[in-house]
């Protein structure tokens, strides 16, 4: 159906590799953020919820400018991750990743956080009483209970992962086989003459992959909602 | 005979409760009108609310005691509830519900003792289904069932039968009253129904605005 080139397969798998990593590492940090966020009062809790969503209505060049100056070489967690953890993401598909997860850690958060603020707590109390400890009651009644939110969270940061274009650009530019995602490869061979039917094709990929993924979302929250709807 | 001490306090905004009895074995009905406490108090029992002041105690088990600083969390009290609304967990089934407490404090299997629960309050059918497919009849039966298998050492129920219309009442009264008499486990059963009372508690304690007015007997219900 797709009779992509060789570049082209590079630039649909980087993407796919890019966004399944950001979306895989910023899952955890995502279900954190967001339990802090419905469950628990804290001083600077508005400042955080601010950082958050920030990505969401920054332009997206000023993300990327924001990650490249802390996170580039020699920018202080940047140098900090090269010297000590051997974790460089300047130019690097590592970087690519890292934009598309902070980008996408927005709307990743959102549903996660409704999810846990929509959990009747009571459930959690009568969990306790038959005997299971806090980290018990969130491992085996918080978690799935919030599972549909949970997932539909990830489906988004997966979604937006893939589309992201300017804060990707900007922090790891636009490397062929490294930092060159579906988004950036459209740009690059619309710039060039002749290139559209090219363009084309990785558009068509970027529309099939967009709408497997909301179906796949769809299924999973179907799944897992139906499991207890009406309790 | 297990003894329960209960000597609490606590201020809810204008609400002041200050309520002290003893329960001696058997089923001791916490009996008043709305509002008089009976809630709050069964909660100090299983942990889920601390008192301002005072100490709860379980045979010789300090449960709760504000002034040496003593407050052992829910999950160590081994005390079963069972809610007004069954709180059964929605994304389980039955069985799995009926399981939890046993599994969360670590006990082993029991077969024998899980099938003669199930028996006994007649849910053998009922193992393979959700929550949501139940009736609030087989809901409540679940409930008690799922407090009584983690083994507790006392067992609370909060108006078990306030959602449940006459006919179901009755329907459940005889399993309660059977697990007073086959189950040795003994029982807090909050209620302001005196006739639901007369068919299953053993003594009474009643309460109105947050204070104890009398124990004693079941004649205290008349």
């Amino acid at each position: 159906m797709f009779d992509l080139s060789p570049a082209e397969w590079t630039a649909v798998e980087l993407s796919l590799r890019v966004s399944i990593v950001a979306t895989l590492v910023a899952l955890p940090f995502g279900i954190a953020i967001g339990w802090l966020l419905a469950r628990k009062d804290f001083w600077g809790k508005i400042i955080v919820d601010g950082i958050v969503y920030l990505p969401l209505v920054l332009p997206p060049v000023v993300t990327g400018y924001l990650l490249l100056i802390s996170f580039g070489r020699r920018g202080p967690i940047g140098a900090f991750l090269a010297d000590y953890l051997g974790i460089v993401f300047s130019f690097r598909w590592t970087g690519a990743a890292l934009s598309c997860g902070v980008m996408g850690f927005p709307l990743m958060v959102r549903p996660i956080r409704l999810a846990l603020e929509a959990i009747d707590r009571r459930l959690e109390d009568a969990a306790a009483t038959l005997g299971a400890a806090r980290f018990w009651v969130f491992l085996t009644i918080t978690l799935p209970l919030a599972l549909p939110g949970i997932i539909a969270g990830a489906v988004m940061c997966f979604a937006r992962a893939l589309g992201e274009f300017g804060a990707t650009i900007t922090f790891v530019s636009n490397i062929p086989g490294e930092t060159q995602t579906i988004s950036a490869a459209i740009y690059t061979l619309l710039q060039i003459p002749g290139g559209e039917a090219a363009a084309g094709r990785l558009v068509l990929v970027a529309i099939v992959l967009a709408l497997a993924a909301l179906i796949a979302s769809e299924w999973f929250a179907r799944r897992a909602g139906m499991r207890f709807q009406g309790e | 005979m297990s003894v329960l001490a209960v000597d609490v306090e606590k201020q809810l905004g204008a609400f002041t409760l200050a309520a002290r009895f003893k329960a001696v074995g058997g089923v001791t009905a916490l009996f008043g009108p709305s509002g008089a406490g009976k809630t709050t108090i069964v909660n100090m029992i299983a942990g889920l609310v601390a008192p301002d002041r005072g100490a709860i105690m379980l045979d010789d088990a300090v449960l709760f005691d504000a002034a040496a600083g003593i407050d052992v969390p829910p999950h160590r009290r081994r005390i079963g509830y069972v809610f007004q609304e069954g709180r059964l967990f929605p994304h389980l089934s039955v069985r799995q519900n009926l399981d939890y407490g046993r599994r969360m404090s670590r006990q082993p299997r029991n077969p024998k003792e899980f099938a003669r629960i199930a028996q006994l309050l007649d849910v053998v059918h009922l193992l393979d289904r959700r929550p949501r497919t139940l009736s609030g009849g087989e809901r409540q039966r679940i409930a008690v069932g799922r407090a009584l298998l983690m083994r507790p050492l006392l067992l609370l129920l909060d108006e078990p039968l306030a959602s449940l219309d006459a006919a179901r009442k009755q329907e459940i009264l005889p399993y309660l009253v059977r697990l007073r008499d086959d189950a040795h486990v003994p029982m807090v059963y909050v209620s302001h129904d005196a006739a639901e009372l007369r068919q299953i508690a053993t003594n009474v304690v009643r309460l109105d605005a947050g204070r104890v007015v009398a124990s004693g007997g079941i004649e205290l219900l008349d």
